[in-house]
């Protein structure tokens, strides 16, 4: 019970994953300004950011149906709080498994963005509306490629549980180089899901101000932000799990420091990539991941399934 | 899609995608854009109006700052039209010092609107290099003058700073980094894909919609006009200088940043010519206080295009009347155009593709009733007596200040 109540709570639950994710915002803005040769925040600015907000005001248009309004926020960060609680491997003993949780952690990303959709619409502001609408079409666009990336690995793995992915590329380390495609797939969707440019598109500054969240403030603010950046150490976490399991066997220190290791680097990866593009429109983004990433996606699969029976059987 | 789709959504007058107030009610059905309302206005400072109430040296410095970037091209052009009327012969080497502040001024602009053009686009990492980049000339600009902005350069019958040896050192110097970094503009604006992705193809404005339009300056040579002023009709020492007019057929914003980032390079062969060829001299001749009787229209090209300033003296030191047409001012009309059919996506970054202005388009007050059916134009003394009033009522009382 108490073991349990600790996971939940301090470690790997709320508390850790926090501070975590806090940490992992803060990479991604410094990288991010480092490459645009900005100076970039101090250590502490998203927490500090955090803090700030939870002390702010919050308003509720008065349109707004203030219970929906402001309970998303909650339901965005505890999903991709529970999301994060199978994901994290750095031992050989999973935290939480079961065959399966390769599915659920999907299923629960897909939850915060669920929130942001329906706290945008409910919050009738018409820069949100569209920002919610954005962000829906958005999700079918990636969300498939997002799928077929992590689920041909588990396929080639031939298990559904996080822990036997990770088991499996750790003991056959060879195997991992037929999912490139998949990684770089997996990747680019994902940054899809936590709205980073070209993908900006539901809170494009200058076109739609603030998309879903214009109408946000104060504490749900806070929450809605620290559930994307929540949202991108599961991400990363999720990668590292299926692409880049290492350090399994180097016992829970030097595993824990190898794993805080792959979601800096797979967050710089992030930071990269959205410092070299401009913001693409949606209907560009769409036929993007339709056109390129969903058959790359299947190529990807196509390239397991041939590997698993000629090298496997 | 059912009409229950269509909506219209304010962009303005205050929003990220504006560096200035001005409104744009855009009707969309979806992300496609219906229509486009622009109500300007909410600018308006009376600058034409006030400058009938000052002598022409405060003219000079009030028509400066009509615009904050292209500050030098309105004063140069409101002198160029007073030093007309009053049959001044401007010393060689105080034209060459124009010229070299103008052309400082374009590179500066052009900087800026491709930085602003990259965060409409949301391509920040442009924006930040050449904002950098863009201190370099900033540095330059206030090491030549004292100002970063606004430049007070100018005075009637010449300019009030001489440069010397020290400072032409810095300015090539300036010229040699910027330069450099140019050609890497170029080639992130004319390579990358995503750049291209957002630019090709969008705010298509035709050549023929160009002209009938009267679109000016890169907008409009984006649409191959060739037409500058410059060339056209040379003032400052603009004759003695050789370039060449960029023009492209490409019709959309594509093309209209290839124009810009071209023109940079222009402006760099431009500036070296001026400080080689710099004569000796004095920099200014003795101006009259009292303007004769007379009228004059002079045109510049500005960084967004071409700037007119026309003046009416009547004997005094006050002028008559100074009317401007800014260069957003008749590019503004083709934004309509080129909005149609686009996505709302498209919309930032359309407006800034002529790279607007908006506190130099504003022209008149007209009071709207609160039903929008009935519209009055106020005279200078109503105005002043409608603001009494105003105040009045707020419990100010400005009725005995004398102006």
């Amino acid at each position: 019970m108490i073991s349990a109540l600790f996971a939940i709570l301090v470690f790997p639950g709320i508390l850790f994953v926090s501070a975590f994710s806090l940490a992992a915002e803060f990479a991604d803005r410094k990288i991010h300004a480092r490459l645009q040769n900005r100076v970039g925040p101090p250590w502490f600015q998203p927490l500090a950011d955090f803090i700030k907000l939870l002390g702010k005001a919050e308003l509720i248009p008065t349109n707004a149906r203030p219970l929906i309004f402001s309970i998303t926020p909650v339901f965005a960060l505890a999903s991709a709080i529970t999301a994060y609680l199978y994901v994290p491997l750095w031992t050989k003993d999973a935290l939480f498994s079961f065959n399966g949780d390769v599915i659920v952690v999907l299923y629960l990303l897909t939850i915060p963005t669920m929130a942001f959709f329906i706290g945008g619409w409910y919050s009738t502001s018409l820069y949100a509306k569209i920002g919610s609408v954005r962000l829906m079409t958005q999700l079918f666009a990636y969300e498939v490629p997002l799928f077929i990336g992590i689920l041909s690995g588990a396929l080639l793995a031939d298990t559904w549980s996080l822990y036997g992915i990770a088991l499996f590329y750790h003991n056959n380390p060879m195997f991992r180089f037929f999912n490139i495609i998949g990684f770089a797939v997996s990747l680019i969707a994902l940054m899809g899901k936590l709205e980073k440019v070209p993908f900006d598109i539901p809170e494009a500054e200058t076109e739609i101000v603030a998309g879903v969240c214009t109408e946000y403030s104060g504490k749900f603010l806070a929450l809605f932000r620290l559930a994307l950046d929540v949202e991108m150490v599961v991400g990363a976490s999720l990668l590292a799990a299926v692409y880049l399991p290492s350090g399994m066997s180097l016992g829970p220190i030097a595993g824990f420091a190898v794993y805080i290791v792959e979601i800096f680097f797979i967050v710089a990866l992030i930071s990269l990539l959205r410092t070299v593009f401009a913001r693409l429109r949606i209907d560009q983004m769409v036929s993007f991941c339709w056109k390129y990433m969903a058959p790359l996606g299947i190529a990807q699969l196509l390239i397991n399934l041939i590997v698993k029976a000629v090298l496997i059987k | 899609m059912s009409d229950k789709n269509k909506f219209k959504i304010p962009i303005g007058p205050q929003h990220p995608a504006l560096k200035e107030p001005e409104s744009f009610s855009v009707a969309l059905k979806g992300e496609k854009i219906l229509g486009v309302d622009i109500r300007l206005g909410y600018n308006h400072r009376g600058v034409e109006k006030a400058c009938e109430e000052r002598t022409y040296i405060q003219d000079m410095y009030l028509v400066e700052r009509v615009c904050g970037i292209c500050s030098h091209s309105h004063s140069t052009c409101f002198v160029q039209a007073v030093e007309e009327i009053a049959g001044l012969q401007v010393p060689r080497r105080a034209l060459y010092i124009r010229t070299l502040v103008s052309e400082l001024e374009r590179i500066h602009s052009h900087l800026l609107w491709l930085g602003v053009a990259g965060h409409e686009i949301g391509f920040d990492t442009l924006l930040m290099y050449t904002w950098r980049d863009r201190e370099v000339v900033m540095d330059i600009l206030a090491e030549l003058t004292g100002n970063r902005v606004n430049y007070g350069m100018n005075t009637i019958g010449g300019v009030r700073r001489d440069i010397n040896p020290d400072q032409i050192k810095k300015v090539l110097k300036g010229m040699d980094i910027l330069e450099e970094r140019t050609k890497y503009y170029i080639e992130v604006a004319s390579k990358e894909t995503t750049v291209i992705k957002r630019l090709l193809g969008v705010g298509i404005l035709s050549h023929e919609d160009a002209l009938r339009l009267d679109a000016v300056g890169p907008t409009a040579r984006a649409s191959n006009v060739n037409r500058d002023v410059r060339r056209d009709d040379p003032y400052a020492a603009y004759s003695e200088v050789s370039f060449n007019v960029i023009t492209d057929d490409h019709n959309d914003i594509y093309g209209r940043t290839l124009v810009r980032v071209k023109e940079l390079m222009e402006a760099y062969k431009i500036v070296r010519q001026v400080l080689k060829d710099m004569p000796d001299g004095p920099i200014t001749v003795k101006a009259p206080r009292k303007i004769p009787a007379g009228e004059a229209t002079s045109r510049y090209e500005a960084p967004r295009g071409e700037d007119m300033h026309y003046v009416k003296s009547n004997g005094t030191e006050k002028p008559e009347r100074v009317k401007i047409r800014a260069p957003t001012l008749a590019n503004i009309q083709a934004v309509k155009h080129m909005l149609k059919d686009r996505f709302l996506a498209d919309m930032p970054i359309v407006i800034a593709a002529i790279d607007p202005c908006f506190s130099c388009t504003d022209r008149l007050i007209s009071i709207n009733d609160l039903d929008r059916t009935k519209s009055e134009i106020v005279t200078w003394e109503g105005l002043r007596d409608y603001s009494i009033k105003w105040y009045k009522e707020k419990g100010i009382d400005f009725s005995k200040v004398e102006i």
